[in-house]
């Protein structure tokens, strides 16, 4: 799989998406671009053409990084790619963060953050209980890590076993005021969700290989559910946004976008 | 009531295999015989009301039909935006069922106290919102329920609740319950104070006012058309429930006679005032105390429709 080309594909989307919309979110878009990219297309059980029928579960729980969302579905045939430029546009069909069904294969509503990881052990739970072989995958931000409702979420799957519940933190060390260690320290992270029960993998979130053999090797540990501790960077690929906190609030104008395509395409 | 519901609910689980059951930890001496006969089918999250109620959505969108049970507040106000987000945007077959209603665990204290959820479940779409008066009720609410594949809210009281009706009434939501006609005003009463509602109007009967009394255990949708008539054939209205006095059954009733313009009843609202209740005592104390006694509601009736009768 070229998850290369297609990511690059995907990075130009989000940046044209918050460029036409004059919206943000875009460094936590392109932060977790390259995670989407292996788990739409290397992954996942699904079928663009089947979105309702037996599939593997994803939810964004990051539900700002809608954007990246999107242009992975559009990308991966879940719908026409015109549509993206509906974003955050008067009539769209795509609002800022994940509204389900606003297109085919958004299984959730999310944007209040630190619901998607229960809603994912729900449906993990439900397969469990069902003989189901369906896996569900949760993607969050590090800023989400604060809630309290995900660690009572991540308390219950280990004691449930869900080992077909995969969540992955986008760690791009960013929040909405700044760096997450000034805001609120995660760290020792790994640690929290080993002790919360869970197998724990550490992987470069933009290098394709390191994801693909982490999330082919689910469950990492039998009845345990996995944690992909995904490090990132805020903004990756294009170098004005890389790290800028800025770029959770601003869009690019026209010569940024310009720039920004060029960054992407040269990757 | 709480016996009615699990009854009911027993009942629902072996004819519905989709049947889920959710505690966060509570109904001790109260679930036991679902958990006993539907072991794999009941779940104690422990001590977990956000996550409960994300865990009751992801186990809805995977094709179940969840009931959730708790004290009032817990499962409507500390998980309040995951309601809203998880279970009502994405229009899921969750019950959520509230035990406690108004002042059921008087003693326990104002955290345990419900006073405001039939406000804020009502004001979320889809959902339903269902408070019934007495076991009968209850059983009647259940059985719509148990084939009803939208949100809602059941709202019980503890247990020990006085029967008003001796066989189950019939239940169709958006429909008030006639319980005696009358032609001078018109009482709507909802959820567990229906049994003081139907003393005062044997009390205000016994004056020679001629009394018609309603009971409301649907609170969403609202039966519209008997309150308009209520309008049209009382000259006052008169709404009762152990709620705060804003936004409840007492909103719902005042915002329908408002928009009304075929007639204009006096229309007064008799609940619990907008304060916290920090006396201590039972149900029955903090009854008096607040002016929820059969008495106390009569007397306030008969004050108010001085001048207008």
């Amino acid at each position: 799989m070229d998850y290369s080309s297609l990511a690059k594909q995907i990075r130009q989307n989000i940046v044209r998406m918050a460029f036409l919309a004059k919206n943000s979110h875009v460094a936590c878009a392109l932060s977790c671009a390259d995670i989407l990219t292996v788990l739409y297309f290397g992954i996942l059980s699904i079928d663009p053409k089947n979105p309702q029928g037996p599939r593997d579960r994803s939810i964004l729980s990051k539900g700002h990084a809608a954007s990246a969302l999107y242009a992975t579905l559009a990308q991966r045939g879940f719908f026409p790619a015109e549509v993206l430029d509906s974003y955050c546009k008067d009539g769209g069909m795509l609002p800022g963060h994940c509204t389900k069904d606003c297109v085919p294969g958004v299984e959730v509503s999310t944007g209040s953050l630190g619901h998607g990881l229960s809603i994912g052990a729900g449906m993990a739970l439900a397969e469990k209980r069902g003989n189901g072989k369906e896996r569900v995958f949760v993607l969050l931000s590090d800023g989400e890590c604060d809630e309290g409702a995900l660690w009572e979420a991540a308390l219950f799957a280990s004691h449930h076993e869900l080992d077909n519940l995969v969540a992955i933190v986008d760690y791009n060390k960013f929040q909405g005021f700044g760096k997450t260690s000034d805001i609120l320290n995660l760290e020792p992270f790994q640690e929290k969700w080993e002790g919360f029960g869970w197998a724990v993998v550490s992987v470069d979130g933009h290098n394709y290989e390191e994801l693909e053999r982490a999330l082919k090797a689910i469950p990492q540990e039998q009845r345990k559910p996995t944690v992909l501790v995904a490090h990132t960077i805020n903004g990756k690929g294009v170098s004005y946004m890389e790290n800028k906190l800025e770029w959770h609030y601003k869009s690019p104008n026209e010569e940024q976008y310009q720039q920004a395509l060029e960054e992407i395409r040269s990757l | 009531m709480r016996k009615a519901f699990c009854d009911s609910l027993l009942e629902t689980a072996e004819k519905d295999e989709s049947v889920i059951l959710i505690t966060n930890d509570l109904g001790f001496s109260v679930l036991e015989p679902f958990e006993q006969k539907f072991a794999k089918r009941f779940l104690n999250v422990g001590v977990a009301e956000q996550n409960m109620i994300g865990v009751a959505a992801g186990l809805a969108l995977s094709a179940k039909k969840v009931f959730v049970y708790s004290i009032v507040p817990f499962v409507t106000m500390r998980c309040f935006e995951q309601i809203r987000n998880d279970i009502c945007s994405a229009n899921l077959p969750v019950v959520l069922v509230g035990v406690g209603g108004g002042l059921s665990y008087g003693t326990a204290g104002l955290t345990h106290h419900s006073l405001n959820d039939i406000a804020i479940m009502r004001s979320l779409p889809n959902m339903e919102v269902f408070c019934p008066g007495d076991p009968a009720e209850t059983r009647a609410v259940m059985a719509y329920l148990a084939i009803s594949q939208n949100p809602a809210y059941l709202r019980i009281g503890k247990g020990n609740d006085p029967m008003v009706y001796e066989k189950t009434p019939d239940f169709t939501p958006g429909k008030a319950i006639l319980l005696q006609d009358g032609s001078d005003i018109s009482i709507f009463a909802t959820g567990n104070i229906l049994w003081n509602a139907r003393e005062a109007a044997k009390i205000l009967g016994q004056t020679g006012l001629s009394v018609r009394l309603l009971s409301m255990p649907s609170v969403k949708p609202i039966d519209e058309e008997a309150i308009h008539k209520a309008s049209r054939e009382t000259k006052a209205i008169f709404s009762i429930e152990e709620h705060s006095i804003i936004g409840g059954l007492g909103g719902a009733v005042a915002e329908t006679v408002a928009e009304y313009k075929d007639a204009k009843p006096f229309f007064a609202r008799i609940g619990f005032p907008d304060s916290f209740c920090k006396e201590v005592g039972s149900q029955e104390y903090l009854r008096q105390a607040y002016g929820l006694s059969a008495q106390a509601i009569a007397e306030r009736v008969q004050n108010l429709i001085k001048g207008i009768l």
